[in-house]
């Protein structure tokens, strides 16, 4: 038990540390901008009372330290800001639409790791001992390619053949369960051949090693062999790639999201970017961390529950 | 170029192509890429446009080509400034010195877990949309990455000895980096560049797509694809040749510098056909044993291109001790692995014989032996630290094996396994077997090996070099407790190793081999005495003991072991042996019994007594 108290003390405080700095360059670049944000946001013709009102409205002719300070008490309480553009809370704005983006993740992350751990699986199996040669290169070699294409070029691809030509799916808005098709695929797939690329290099390892002839030396049934005793130990280095995959998936959201004007946050950071909508842009950054850090978290939480020795190994 | 492969060969041929295009394209079409015409706006693919036109009526295949300067060369640019913040972010840890260095690598490690076009958006909202702000965030957001990259790089650099001497010398932590750190690294961070600068190419059209890039009029691929996507249901030409594009340019730098870091990083795999058909058996046929528990004939292992195992023949008795002993390479495990039929392709095992139990073991079917080999046979291997598996509770690695083949019930295994894991003198057995394998000491992991053998009723143990990975103080542990079960359950065990002591102190017969064949079978009481090969006699002269002459150096046998791919054409020990003549370098000799003892050696009528003289000789 010493150990897990330990691995959970640990990784709080990476969190915690990691969330500081996060929350802190959040802070950071409002003030790191060139010029002043609420007249890059009004605009060079409002009125110069307009532009100093807001600014002491929002607090930005305190001293630097009163407002981190500020900053940091408003996030306990969920207090982002208010949007320059609608003049609504940003909380309210992330909350509007963090469902629709979390949805896209989520479920792309759940295809991507449905599809790529049997066919990882499978064709490590078929090939090892250097069998199908031919069939391992084409695997290889589609599967680079497709990796490289980038979500949103999958989503122009995927709309393309499937809206424009085909005309079986939507080409774009979230409404039905079919308006969830592309989106997801466009999202999964480039990580779905990634990770499964990861799971046959690990498995044709795994399978070389001493515990598996042990395995074998028992004679146990072959599927026994490579589920129970391979498997597991090819998932461990699968789940910590895996995590930094889910980390980008968060980023590949932005994208997918602006190719199918999907109503999630990657249009509202974008949308703000180009407004100069400063607060919500701060929040929305603030969000997208948020998800990556948990992301992290949740992958080294199960790294530890399946290979509890990774437990101990980091340090 | 030819050790790049085919695949690397179009790489870097797209790759000059890419490069050429961002240099040249502009000269040759820029025209015809601004040429307005409103007459012909929109229109699909014709011969005066090959990937048709967009809504102001220019020729979207020429502006795709145009772009690719920019594209290309703002992708550059980033990389270029990542790189360079990374070198110095990275190896600043190791100049600043220790307390600072530790907060910027740790700093590092939280910017890592952040994906790049996150970093990239945060990095665009503090320099501003357009191109010269999407450079910087690209550039910067890429910057972790090379910095961890510098850092591990550095750090393996640091601990090596010419930097340790260079820092003995009194050089100074920033000429140390300069001098001798840089160039060191500067191999793989051009290779990480050159995959980086793909992945730049990608990132920057996917700023310029969301409209946080290259800003109107210019263009880059992300903007001809942003504005084509407007128009995908009219002319979808325009957003799929500047999608390709991207795609292309992407992976011309991604795929030569895979190529690349694949050739610098991995010799030639070789290939090789099989051995030729399996040579007969150089030995006359065995006696039959009546009561053999397992009798072997004529065993050959051969692998593309080598045939390690020639012709292994032996029987054993239950409740007897056999010994194989013999230099590494010279076909003794790969024996023991091929009788239990361990043997995984390409490597092929072939037998006139082998029989098991009564039952013959040959053929492809393994799954038809299963439960015999399940049960009957046990096996101990060399390396207990990697023999268990490390993701597993070890008391569900021993009960398996009864679950597996008697049907037991999950808890009569485990009942089971904790009795074995007792017997085998593991303290606390049922507290132990809850834990994993790295919970264990390497005497209790090989003892829990032997557990598992005995899981069930074996008839055979095959211990394979089971004390060699073992502290000295807990190797006659494990070989008293793998004698104890011999005597005790009346079980035949085949013991395999290096140590010719050993060997003699385990088994009543000793089988030594040289070059993947038995070259002498001899009771373990005449190995000291009696040996008749000059190979077994000079094992046992290399060995000291209580009457060894400590001044004079230790006896070792001159010469290397023979390649097993390349083997003399007479005896494999001729080129080693103080007795060998012409007939030994021409003649492989046979294995020849002579009153229950076996021996291949044209000279073994010798005297004993020659042969440590000869190799003495040999040493002066």
């Amino acid at each position: 038990m010493n150990v897990w108290v330990r691995f959970a003390t640990r990784r709080t405080g990476r969190l915690v540390l990691s969330l500081w700095v996060l929350v802190t360059a959040a802070f950071a670049m409002m003030h790191a901008l060139p010029g002043d944000p609420v007249r890059a946001a009004l605009g060079p013709t409002a009125p110069l009372e307009l532009v100093q009102a807001r600014r002491a409205a929002m607090g930005l002719d305190d001293p630097l330290w009163q407002q981190y300070l500020h900053y940091l008490a408003g996030l306990f309480t969920g207090d982002l800001g208010t949007s320059m553009t609608s003049g609504l809370p940003v909380s309210d704005v992330i909350s509007a639409r963090l469902g629709s983006t979390v949805q896209m993740a989520g479920l792309a992350f759940v295809v991507a790791v449905v599809v790529s751990v049997p066919v990882g699986t499978l064709m490590a199996v078929l090939v090892r001992h250097g069998r199908r040669r031919g069939g391992d290169l084409a695997f290889t070699s589609a599967s680079v390619v497709l990796a490289t294409i980038p979500e949103f070029l999958m989503a122009v691809g995927l709309v393309f053949v499937f809206s424009v030509q085909l005309g079986w799916l939507p080409v774009a808005g979230k409404a039905g369960p079919d308006s969830y098709v592309l989106p997801v695929l466009a999202l999964a797939i480039g990580p779905a051949f990634v990770l499964a690329r990861i799971v046959r290099v690990e498995m044709l390892a795994v399978l070389q090693t001493d515990y598996l002839r042990t395995a074998r030396a028992k004679r146990l049934p072959e599927r026994v062999v490579y589920l129970r005793h391979a498997l597991p130990n090819a998932l461990t280095t699968t789940l910590t790639l895996g995590g930094l995959l889910l980390g980008s998936l968060v980023a590949g959201t932005v994208l997918v999201e602006n190719v199918f004007a999907w109503p999630g946050l990657g249009g509202t950071i974008v949308g703000s970017i180009l407004a100069k909508d400063y607060p919500t842009v701060q929040g929305v950054v603030l969000v997208y961390g948020i998800g990556v850090l948990l992301a992290n978290l949740a992958v080294d939480v199960a790294l530890a529950v399946v290979d509890p020795r990774s437990t101990i190994r980091e340090s | 170029m030819r050790r790049f492969g085919p695949l690397g060969v179009s790489a870097f041929a797209l790759l000059v192509l890419v490069l050429a295009l961002a240099l040249f394209a502009p000269f040759i079409w820029q025209e015809r890429a601004d040429a307005v015409n409103p007459a012909d706006i929109l229109r699909g693919p014709s011969a005066a446009h090959l990937a048709g036109t967009d809504p102001l009526g220019r020729d979207v295949l020429a502006r795709v080509l145009v772009a690719t300067r920019l594209s290309v060369g703002l992708a550059l640019l980033a990389t270029g400034l990542g790189v360079l913040a990374g070198l110095v972010l990275g190896t600043s840890t190791a100049v600043l010195g220790r307390r600072v260095g530790r907060w910027i690598g740790t700093l590092i490690n939280i910017a890592v877990a952040f994906p790049s076009l996150l970093l990239a958006l945060f990095f665009a909202v503090i320099f501003g949309v357009g191109a010269k702000g999407a450079v910087l965030a690209i550039g910067l957001a890429t910057a972790p990455n090379f910095a961890r990259i510098a850092q591990t790089l550095s750090a393996t650099i640091a601990g090596r000895d010419f930097i340790s001497a260079a820092r003995i010398a009194g050089v100074g932590r920033f000429r140390i980096l300069v001098r001798h750190v840089l160039p060191n690294i500067a191999d793989s961070m051009v290779i990480t560049a050159t995959i980086a600068a793909g992945n730049a190419t990608l990132a920057f059209a996917s700023l310029s797509f969301l409209g946080l890039g290259v800003q109107a009029p210019s263009y880059d691929w992300g903007r001809l694809l942003g504005e084509g996507l407007q128009q995908i249901y009219i002319h979808p030409a325009g957003a799929l040749v500047a999608g390709l594009a991207v795609v292309l340019a992407a992976m011309a730098f991604n795929l030569s510098g895979e190529v690349v870091a694949r050739a610098i990083g991995l010799r030639s795999t070789q290939t090789g056909t099989l051995g030729g058909p399996p040579p007969p058996a150089l030995e006359s046929p065995m006696p039959e044993v009546p009561d053999a528990l397992l009798a072997v004939h004529n065993l050959q292992v051969s692998f593309p291109g080598v045939r390690p195992v020639r012709g292994v023949s032996l029987s054993l008795r239950r409740g007897e001790a056999v010994g194989i002993v013999g230099e590494s390479g010279s076909g003794k495990s790969l024996t023991a692995l091929a009788i239990a039929r361990l043997i995984e392709p390409p490597g092929e095992v072939t037998a006139d014989r082998l029989s098991f139990l009564g039952q013959d073991l040959r053929g492809d079917d393994v799954r038809a032996h299963r439960r015999l080999l399940g049960t009957s046979l046990a096996m101990v291997f060399q390396d207990p630290m990697t023999s268990l598996n490390p993701v597993q509770r070890v008391g569900r690695q021993l009960a398996e094996v009864v679950r597996t083949h008697s049907g037991a019930s999950r808890r009569t295994a485990w009942e089971r396994a904790v009795d074995r894991l007792s017997a085998v003198r593991i303290p606390d057995a049922a507290r132990r077997a809850a834990q994993l394998p790295h919970e264990f000491s390497g005497g209790m992991r090989q003892r829990a090996m032997i557990g598992m053998g005995v899981m069930a009723s074996p008839s055979l143990i095959i211990a394979d070099e089971p004390t060699t990975a073992l502290d000295v103080t807990v190797q006659k542990q494990v070989l008293q407790l793998l004698q104890n079960i011999r005597a005790a359950e009346d079980v035949g065990l085949l013991f395999i190793s290096h140590d010719v002591t050993v060997v003699g102190q385990m088994c009543s017969r000793v089988l030594v081999m040289y070059a993947g064949r038995i070259v002498e079978d001899l009771p373990a009481t005449a190995l000291r005495s009696d040996a008749r090969h000059p190979y077994t006699r000079a094992l046992v002269a290399a060995v000291p003991d209580m009457e060894t002459d400590r001044s004079q150096p230790l006896a070792v046998i001159p010469g290397r072991p023979p390649d097993p791919r390349d083997l003399p054409p007479g005896c494999a020990f001729a080129p080693r042996c103080p007795l060998a003549t012409d007939r030994c370098r021409t003649e492989d000799p046979p294995l020849a019994t002579h009153d229950g003892r076996r021996v291949a050696c044209w000279h073994s009528d010798l005297a004993p007594a020659v042969v440590p003289a000869l190799l003495k000789g040999e040493q002066s």
